[in-house]
């Protein structure tokens, strides 16, 4: 029943009449992934700080190790030894710290509560999560490839296959740990920490740095660490054309222990 | 409790605890013990209370954001605590904190809301409906109070829901957007919508609200339509029935507190909304309007009552600051 006045405002065709007859139903949950994870991926890059992180920075480290002797007698040539280093680096600023700061301010503006009410729910923000995190990684790898051939970078070729699965394994891992940090603490407190970490774990975790070169305690750690594993296993490619299969397992039991913590003690407020 | 023709929500005897927490030893709060509820299609059904009365806690698990202890709850016949994105999808959702990305700018993002539905309701004519053309491009955390709270109202409705969810929808807003969202709402329940909302404000549950049930404690208190409130007997006969209530509208800012006496309270409610509460006489009234007089002042809208919603909320729960 229209009461006086209510009709006013509504032209034809302005969705009100309809509001009240016809079941909504959600969009398909491809769909909804999708639309997901290119919204997350477009923030991410117009992000300022997220940009720096996710590709200067990494670009910097790979021209200040091909510049300097840290690398030298380690392969081939200071290239090939920084690159799948490299590349684990952008896979860690991508899902852990890039990832984790945008989770835990979404969960602080409410944006993962307001977003679990809609058809998306939290099974599809997490899956679109993932998603963008695929997709920033990858124009990261074309955009570091590129510079890294402009600079002499030399892959095996047989490399590439399992590269791009270790990139995957660990970006698993990384994105598992950020949302358990950005799901648990603060997030001025996973601002911190997974910048913290990224500085650590960069320079002393066995990503760009080989274990080789590290301190004597540190080695018999790294290869323990995601970073460590990520870095060992993608020189181990892209140098060897090898696949690491002990690296590859490290990676996904952090995928599995990080996920389940996450799974048990995420909050969504 | 009563039992509308179709209702789309229903609550029973609903228990929530929260915790441990380390500020009880360990021990569980509970902070809802129990609330029941029945809201209709086309119907706007309120929770009044006070602040830390189990408003939001119980919306939140009608919505399935939170886990209920106990009770149950029945959402277009499904339990939210389980439902899939099929319900989701009929159910629109506004949030007291916004829930919207500080960068994002409104009008993509609605798209981007909009898109996760079958069948949404047109982002330009919903854009326009709530005026939020004009800041379209204006990113989430540059909008004043009103604005955000119009296109949280937006986000809530871009897919055109058959149950609304309405968490304090009038904090933050001015005075039009406040004339725009309360029009809104009444044309949205004409439309059929079953819309449920929580206010602490009597004021909108007397303006919005077909069936007000008043929460406190985390359990019910009183319930019935504004009009079946309004004509509850006072509990204790104070003087009460000589105290009246004046409230008009003008513009904001005037200092009235020259014009009556001390033992008649004047406050300014919202921009230029005020209430003039005490043992009015036809003195304090002529002495208001000589006032206005000469002031030039020439309200807007302007009203008497005997007794308003707050009153009998006051009578309910009782005076104490809690």
């Amino acid at each position: 029943m229209n009461g006086t006045g209510t009709a006013a405002g509504s032209a034809p065709g302005n969705g009100l009449a309809e509001a009240a007859g016809g079941r909504q139903h959600p969009a398909s949950l491809f769909r909804r992934v999708l639309l997901q994870g290119k919204y997350e991926a477009i923030t991410m890059l117009r992000n300022g700080e997220q940009l720096i992180l996710a590709v200067v920075l990494p670009l910097l480290a790979l021209v200040g190790l091909t510049v300097t002797p840290f690398l030298d007698g380690l392969g081939p040539s200071r290239v090939n030894v920084a690159v799948p280093g490299i590349l684990a680096l952008c896979a860690m600023s991508t899902a852990f710290t890039g990832q984790g700061i945008a989770t835990g301010f979404d969960r602080r503006y409410g944006v993962l509560r307001f977003l679990s009410t809609t058809p998306l729910g939290r099974g599809g923000l997490i899956a679109g999560k993932v998603l963008s995190v695929l997709v920033v990684l990858c124009l990261q790898i074309v955009v570091v490839s590129a510079v890294a051939f402009a600079l002499g970078w030399q892959p095996v070729a047989a490399g590439w296959l399992p590269g791009l699965v270790l990139l995957v394994l660990g970006a698993a891992a990384f994105t598992s740990l950020g949302l358990l940090v950005a799901g648990t603490v603060r997030p001025e407190a996973t601002l911190a920490i997974t910048n913290l970490l990224w500085i650590l774990l960069g320079a002393m975790g066995g990503i760009v740095i080989p274990a080789d070169r590290l301190p004597a305690l540190a080695q018999s750690i790294v290869h323990f660490l995601p970073s460590g594993a990520l870095g060992e296993s993608l020189r181990d490619a892209f140098l060897h054309g090898a696949l690491n299969g002990g690296a590859a397992l490290i990676l996904v039991l952090w995928t599995a222990i990080a996920g389940a913590a996450a799974i048990r003690w995420f909050k969504w407020n | 409790m009563r039992s509308p023709q179709s209702p789309v929500l229903s609550i029973n005897g609903l228990v929530k605890d929260v915790g441990p927490l380390a500020s009880l030893d360990g021990k569980m709060l509970r902070v809802v013990s129990d609330v029941s509820l029945i809201a209709g299609r086309g119907e706007v059904t309120a929770l009044l209370g006070p602040n830390g009365a189990g408003k939001t806690t119980t919306l939140e698990c009608a919505q399935g954001l939170q886990r209920r202890s106990g009770g149950t709850i029945s959402l277009l016949g499904e339990d939210p605590a389980s439902a899939g994105a099929d319900l989701r999808s009929r159910v629109g959702v506004m949030l007291q904190d916004g829930g919207l990305p500080p960068s994002a700018k409104p009008v993509p993002l609605l798209r981007h809301i909009a898109g996760l539905y079958a069948n949404p309701w047109p982002v330009e004519d919903l854009v326009e409906r709530l005026g939020i053309d004009s800041f379209s491009r204006t990113g989430v955390r540059r909008l004043s109070g009103g604005q955000k709270q119009r296109l949280t109202l937006a986000a809530a409705l871009v897919g055109r829901p058959e149950v609304l969810f309405l968490d304090e929808p009038s904090a933050g807003l001015d005075p039009q957007s406040r004339a725009l969202v309360f029009d809104l709402i009444s044309e949205l329940r004409s439309s059929g919508m079953g819309i449920i909302l929580t206010t602490h404000l009597m004021d909108d549950a007397q303006r919005l609200a077909d069936y007000v049930y008043i929460i406190d404690g985390g359990r019910n208190v009183a319930e019935g339509t504004v009009q079946q409130l309004l004509q509850r007997e006072p509990a204790v006969d104070s003087g009460a029935e000589h105290v009246r209530t004046l409230v008009f509208e003008a513009q904001p800012g005037l200092d009235l507190s020259a014009v009556l006496p001390a033992a008649i309270a004047v406050a300014e409610t919202r921009a230029g909304s005020y209430s003039v509460t005490g043992a009015l006489t036809p003195g304090h009234l002529a002495a208001l309007a000589a006032w206005w007089e000469a002031k030039g002042i020439m309200p807007a809208a302007m009203s008497l009552q005997a007794r308003s919603l707050e009153d009998v909320f006051l009578d309910i729960s009782g005076k104490d600051i809690r």
